[in-house]
């Protein structure tokens, strides 16, 4: 990744602070690629360098501990003194990486193995001494990966990936309470906010899926390649997993102080406060079903507003689950 | 954005790294171009740019050079000032570069890069190249986070309004923070709950409003021995299951209960009776509820009561 240009003068410092050092640790390095390296146009980077250049203390003597040269494109540092090595790791970056490696190397003690262990091991290591104290207050921060109840699925997900194979999935459908059946072309294995998932294209919906691997209830690495269309396109992880479609169905659900657990679990287009701790939050969602399970388990601590049909059918849902407690029920009213 | 600014620090820096002992202001006035002339403006705009390089993690140290001394000096020790050596072999150059990538976006991402700039300024190729197939994304979207991860840094107390599950209104909390842990998705800071004198955890996503430090940097202890991914895990743990559940389910639904069932068997008419075993009679009889009519609970007599409870609710 490449760091956002910065706006301050002292953000500017930082990255004059780092390019010195990052020429004279490769001893000649092309403008181009520098500039690519920091994230700024190459005429940003010429500025950087004559600024460098520049400076000049003037006492006791005047002198200019930089000197570099840019030309035909390449640039070298002939005198650099006490520059030529980096700043330390700030407390934040040391932590940013390491919190991050280390969920990595949880992942993999889930037997994700997402990366190679040893690899992750050795990096943290090394990270952590050459951080040195910046290091401690990461501890503090942790990320804990689900761990994933079938091990062999996920290596089987490996295995297809690396190989190019389509799979045949069983997987469970909980809004709907389904177990479905399809073929899906491996796309990438994402880990985001601690949970595992396989992209891929689904065969039977011909469109890019995401299957949550808590809930592949079989798995078989079929002997045929994956075919994902060239314009199947991966979701942008950086708008978030799931993002409705216009087209799905508009859901008005006022909640409880007891049902303030959906805004939290499911991503609303519009949570307003009721007072006295009740909420009402609108969702979009292409199916139904999952709606009017969510309004069973909410019980009396949520109802649809809108559409008004789909809480009639809750309604009906209930009825007829209740239907079946009958003589219990018929006990209680009629006692 | 200052250029002039920008040469001034960046001669400061300079200046104070390349000399061992230490330089009085006057002394840094003399060879730093770029201040002005005004003593009384030269000593707020040193005094600024002081700031600013010790907020950059500059390690800008103060003293004498000897007891006689009567004016404070400054000097960045060199020791003090560079990154350690670090090589990085191609797998964890890569391992390094897949890590980086999980803040993007999330609230360390401009640390996470600044310290990828560095590593690479230190000759570290770790190059913009995720392994294929493999995303890991951490979305640190909640506003506490970032002034949490700071108080816990920085070892300072913090005040906030929380809001419990099920409460109908957000109550003051004052919080030594341990530590911030994302489990199962979801971010917790666990800590020394002032107001209970008891270790707790909060969930970020049920603050509202700011979080604000309530004490001075480095007034927190934690306690000896403290885990703060246990302490998070112990008070997010269901008690282990202690009871067991019979119920009904109609063939062909109920799968998301049938996972963690001990025994299911044919019961006739397109049933099956499957036990369960369970710890939570609220949890399960909302979880089972949700089933609708795939689902009918035998036994035990509270969870089918709580059962029916739930559904009388839906009707209501």
């Amino acid at each position: 990744m490449t760091a956002p240009a910065p706006r301050t003068s002292t953000a500017r410092l930082q990255r004059l602070l780092a390019l010195v050092p990052y020429v004279v640790s490769r001893k000649v390095a092309g403008v181009a690629e520098t500039a690519a390296a920091f994230g700024i146009s190459e005429r940003e980077l010429v500025d950087d360098l004559n600024l460098l250049w520049c400076v000049e203390l003037r006492s006791p003597d005047p002198y200019c501990p930089i000197d570099l040269s840019y030309e035909g494109g390449e640039i070298e540092v002939s005198q650099a003194e006490l520059m030529d090595r980096p700043l330390r790791l700030a407390v934040d970056e040391a932590s940013a990486l390491l919190v991050a490696l280390r969920m990595l190397a949880d992942v993999g003690q889930a037997g994700a193995g997402l990366a190679d262990g040893s690899a992750l091991s050795r990096t943290i290591a090394k990270l952590e001494a050459a951080a040195g104290e910046a290091a401690a207050p990461s501890a503090q921060v942790a990320v804990q990966v689900d761990k994933i109840a079938q091990q062999a699925v996920l290596d089987q997900l490996r295995d297809a990936l690396a190989r190019g194979r389509r799979v045949h999935l069983s997987y469970y459908v909980p809004g709907r309470d389904e177990a479905t059946e399809r073929d899906v072309d491996p796309m990438r294995l994402l880990i985001v906010e601690g949970r595992s998932y396989l992209e891929g294209w689904c065969r039977r919906a011909e469109a890019v899926r995401l299957f949550r691997l808590d809930r592949v209830l079989g798995l078989a690495v079929l002997p045929v390649a994956a075919e994902v269309p060239p314009d199947a396109e991966p979701k942008d992880l950086d708008q978030g997993l799931f993002r409705p479609s216009p087209e799905d169905l508009h859901v008005v659900i006022e909640l409880g102080p007891h049902g303030r657990w959906v805004a939290e679990y499911y991503p609303c287009e519009e949570v307003t406060e009721l007072g006295d701790g009740r909420l009402r939050v609108e969702l979009r969602t292409p199916d139904s079903r999952w709606v009017r399970r969510l309004a069973l388990r909410l019980g009396e601590n949520g109802r649809i507003i809108a559409p008004a049909s789909l809480d009639e059918q809750v309604r009906a849902d209930a009825a007829a689950a209740l239907a079946q407690y009958a003589p219990q029920v018929a006990d209680q009213t009629g006692g | 954005m200052s250029r002039r600014k920008t040469e001034r620090l960046l001669g400061l820096v300079v200046c104070l790294l390349s000399s061992e002992r230490y330089l009085t202001a006057l002394q840094i006035r003399a060879a730093v171009p770029g201040y002005p002339e005004s003593f009384e403006a030269f000593k707020r705009m040193f005094e600024r740019d002081k700031e600013e390089l010790r907020e950059l993690g500059i390690p800008l140290e103060t003293g004498s050079n000897s007891p006689l001394d009567e004016e404070a000096g400054y000097r960045i020790p060199r020791q003090a000032y560079v990154l350690p050596e670090i090589r990085l072999e191609p797998d964890e150059a890569a391992v390094l570069s897949l890590a980086a990538g999980v803040w993007r976006r999330a609230e360390l991402a401009g640390a996470a890069a600044g310290a990828l700039l560095k590593l690479r300024a230190a000759g570290v190729d770790a190059e913009e190249t995720p392994q294929p197939g493999i995303e890991p994304r951490l979305q640190a979207g909640e506003a506490a986070f970032g002034p949490l991860w700071q108080a816990v840094r920085d070892r300072r107390p913090v005040a906030f309004a929380y809001r419990a599950a099920g409460r109908s209104e957000p109550q003051q909390r004052h919080l030594e923070p341990w530590g911030v842990v994302n489990r199962h998705g979801r971010w917790y800071v666990a800590g020394h709950d002032r107001d209970r004198d008891a270790a707790r955890v909060f969930r970020l996503s049920r603050i509202e409003g700011p979080v604000e430090f309530s004490g001075p940097a480095g007034s927190v202890t934690v306690p000896d021995g403290v885990d703060v991914r246990e302490t998070v895990r112990e008070w997010d743990t269901q008690p282990p299951p202690q009871r067991s559940a019979v119920y009904r389910v109609r063939q062909g639904a109920g799968y998301g209960i049938r996972r963690y069932a001990t025994s299911v068997r044919p019961d006739g008419d397109g049933w099956d009776l499957v036990e369960a075993p369970f710890s939570d009679v609220a949890w399960f009889a909302e979880h089972l509820a949700s089933f609708g009519r795939s689902v009918v609970v035998i036994e035990p007599a509270d969870l089918r009561e709580a059962v029916i409870t739930q559904l009388k609710g839906a009707l209501a």
